[in-house]
Formats: structure tokens, sequence, C-alpha cells
């Protein structure tokens, strides 16, 4: 069995003196773990660092097997972000949300351009809104997507300022005002239309809403069998915007 | 030596970093060849190693007293630590003889994957150190890898409050190194740090 694939480093964990088992998001085969001989080592290290875009040529005897990896550094997107401490945690949630949350093996070809595009777009001024769309979007690859279509108060397509954490549903600002200490915030850049939304009293604040909302979803379905739950690199993100806003 | 005795310094010797199985007999039987000359000193030496050697309660050095040789050193500078990761880092920094502030090794840098959080590492005492008046500046000597830097960046964060001036080592490229054979990521953090001449 054998494959050639782009993909993005996710991990890589050492494993004896100088190997790694090395997680990647390839395009074609999804989550896909392998084995890098000498991956660990001070010359190819630098290669497996989280964010990195690759070409990995997968080799094992039969397809269950962990399999060898061989991989030709496309991008160092790490070392772009090593000094900026925001953006450097911003990748290094965005690799562990991935590797957590996605299923091994599964291709998730839409995940892993959105995830490219995002890791692009870092030295962009508005990558952590990119971030929680990203987010939002991982959960409806997962099957779990949030329905900012309408409000499930009845209250119509407009005025969208709330989601339910039962339903996942959104909430009109009219509807939701009796329940809203119940209810997550929902931020207006979070829907198709921005314009269906409520101008936030605080738009400093509408990051941290934004990851709020994404984590407590992501956390009740892409973690919740998870022991270690949502990763440490995510949780530090989110208190680093929430110091920001 | 009964081969029981033999087995279990294959055994043990193959644990070491850089040994294996074949390698590990090839050294056991270099030392019962040498009993005398280094076999039994070296045994000598890891008993003795192993009695004597504790880590500095000041700054998590290995040394045979506590405090270490460093942190007792009065002709160090006090006004200056330089935070490592590990011992051997702080070994590889004395080896060029040009640092001479105290230390404060880490223990690790944050590590999701292996479970290594902040309560794991040697923060807090390091906060406790920055807040003494004599200290001026902390060196962040972390590794520049993305858990090395984030490590960094944490503790820097931690630090915020001490009034202290925090820099970290420069990133770039190596001496002797030559642009044609250098990762595209050291080149462009070369290029970020770049300085005026």
């Amino acid at each position: 069995m054998d494959w050639t694939d782009e993909g993005i480093v996710l991990s890589a964990r050492k494993h004896g003196e100088s190997a790694a088992i090395v997680n990647l998001l390839t395009e074609g085969h999804g989550r896909h773990a392998g084995l890098v001989r000498g991956g660990a080592g001070k010359r190819a290290r630098g290669i497996y660092e989280p964010g990195n875009r690759v070409r990995a040529a997968w080799k094992a005897r039969l397809e269950e097997h962990l399999g060898n990896y061989t991989c030709e550094l496309l991008q160092a997107s790490a070392a772009e972000w090593l000094d900026d401490p925001m953006r450097l945690a911003g990748l290094s949630a965005v690799c562990a949300v991935a590797e957590a949350a996605l299923p091994e093996r599964e291709p998730h070809p839409e995940t892993y351009v959105r995830l490219s595009e995002f890791i692009a777009g870092l030295g962009r001024d508005d990558w952590l809104k990119s971030y929680v769309l990203w987010e939002r979007d991982l959960l409806a690859d997962m099957g779990f997507g949030l329905d900012l279509s309408e409000c499930a108060g009845g209250g119509g397509g407009t005025g969208l300022a709330y989601v339910s954490p039962k339903s996942g549903r959104a909430v009109s600002r009219a509807a939701g005002e009796t329940y809203k200490d119940k209810l997550l915030a929902l931020p207006a850049f979070l829907l198709d239309d921005p314009a269906r939304g409520v101008e936030s009293e605080n738009p400093a604040g509408e990051i941290a809403d934004g990851l709020t909302l994404t984590g407590y979803f992501l956390e009740r379905h892409a973690f919740i069998h998870d022991a270690r739950g949502v990763p440490p690199a995510r949780t530090r993100l989110a208190a680093r915007a929430s110091r920001q806003a | 030596m009964s081969t029981n005795d033999i087995d279990r310094l294959i055994q043990l010797l193959a644990k070491l970093p850089g040994l294996g199985p074949r390698s590990a007999r090839r050294a056991s039987l270099h030392l019962i060849k040498r009993r005398d000359s280094l076999m039994t000193p070296l045994a000598r030496a890891l008993e003795a190693a192993a009695e004597s050697i504790v880590p500095c309660g000041i700054c998590g050095n290995l040394d045979t007293t506590d405090p270490c040789a460093v942190c007792a050193d009065p002709r160090r500078d006090n006004s200056v630590i330089c935070v490592v990761e590990e011992v051997a880092d702080l070994w590889a920094l004395e080896r060029t003889a040009s640092f001479k502030g105290r230390y404060h090794v880490l223990g690790g840098v944050l590590s999701p994957l292996d479970g290594v959080g902040p309560e794991d590492l040697n923060i807090d005492r390091l906060v406790g150190r920055a807040g003494s008046e004599e200290v001026k500046e902390i060196i962040l000597a972390t590794g520049a890898t993305v858990d090395g830097q984030t490590t960094a960046h944490y503790v820097t964060d931690r630090l915020a409050d001490c009034g202290v001036s925090i820099s970290a080592l420069a990133h770039g490229i190596p001496v002797g190194g030559e642009l044609d054979y250098l990762d595209d990521g050291t080149l462009s953090a070369a290029l970020k740090a770049r300085r005026q001449v």
C-alpha cells in the first residue's frame, strides 16, 4: 500500500530515539498518522512543526498498519509566527482541534482546504474571525452544524442574536430576551449574511463570544469521548482572545 | 559473573540513549574486558553520582550541592536570569562561556501531546525569583519550536507583572551557515529578525 498526497502537520510525537509519529491532515486521506524515521532528529525536526505544509509519501505492507511517511517540506508556516504569541496560539489551536476532532483516515477535503486557507491567511488582521468561522465549518463538516438560517422561536430570519445550547439553532433577540442568560451569544460575522444578525454592543468581544459558541459545541460533540477534553492549545487561545476583548 | 548478570548489564545499557541491544552487548564486553580499569571505577562513579546529585532548589540545575555551583557563585550577575528548557541547554550555554548571569531550568516545555501543562513546569519558582528586586532582565532561551515558543509566550505573560525586562534569543542563520543549505523556516525567521548594519 502506498500513496502520495499533500498534508498539513498536526502533531509530531517522538517515538524511540530519533523517530516520530507524525499526524497529518491530508486532502485525499484525511487525518492520517505515520512513522517518520529520523523525524525527531536534529535535521528533520523542523519539518514536523504543527502547521507546516508537506508533500508526504506513505507506505505500509497492509492498509491497517501505521506505515512510514517520507515528507518533503513545502511551506514552513510555523516558523513565520514563532514571535507572534497570538498567531502562534491560533496556529497551535487550529492544529490541535483538527487532530482531536477529526476521525482518522476519513477524507475531509473541504476541511483540509479551509485549514490551508486559514494558515495562509494568518497574516491578515481578521484572522481570529477566520478561526471562529473555521471551527463553525468544522462542526458542519462533522455533521454537527449550527442551524443559523432562522429563529428557532419563530422570530424569522433577521435580528438573530443567540444560539440555543440545546438545539444549536439561532434565536432572535426578541424571542430570546427572556432566556438570554441561558443562550449563547451569536456574533453577526458567523452568519452568511451579517445583516441578519444584531450589531454587537461590544465589537471587541465578538471574537470571544464566537470562540465560546463554537467551543461549547465542539466540546459537546467532538471532544465528549476524549478524556483530555478540549485541547489545552485551544483553551489558551480562547483565554488570550478574552484578554484582548 | 553469571550469564544472568551479563544479560542484566546488557539490558540496562541498552536503555541508554544511543545504545541498542547490539551496541549494549559490545559495551558490556568492553567493560568486562577492562574490569579494573573501567568497569569498577564506572560502577563506583555511578553509585556516587546516584547518591550525591540533587536538583538545585533555586534554579533546577543538577549538581552535587544545593544550591548548585552556578547559583552559589558570587561572581555571577544576579540581575539577569536565563530561562532554559532542560539542564542540557544550561550546559550548552555554559560551554559558550559568554553568559555570566544566573539560570532557571523549566524542566520541559508545554506539550499537550505529552500531557505537560504549566503546573508541570518550574514556572512558579521563576515568577518568585523574577519578583526579587535584584533581577532586572529575564532571557528566554527556549527552543525555536512551536512548543518552545508557546512556552516562552506563556512565561512572558506570567512575568508581565514582575516589572522585569524580558528578552529572547535570536532565531536565524547559524555561524558558518550558507543560505543555499538553510531550510525555509530558518531563512524566513532570519529575514524577519534582520538588523541594521
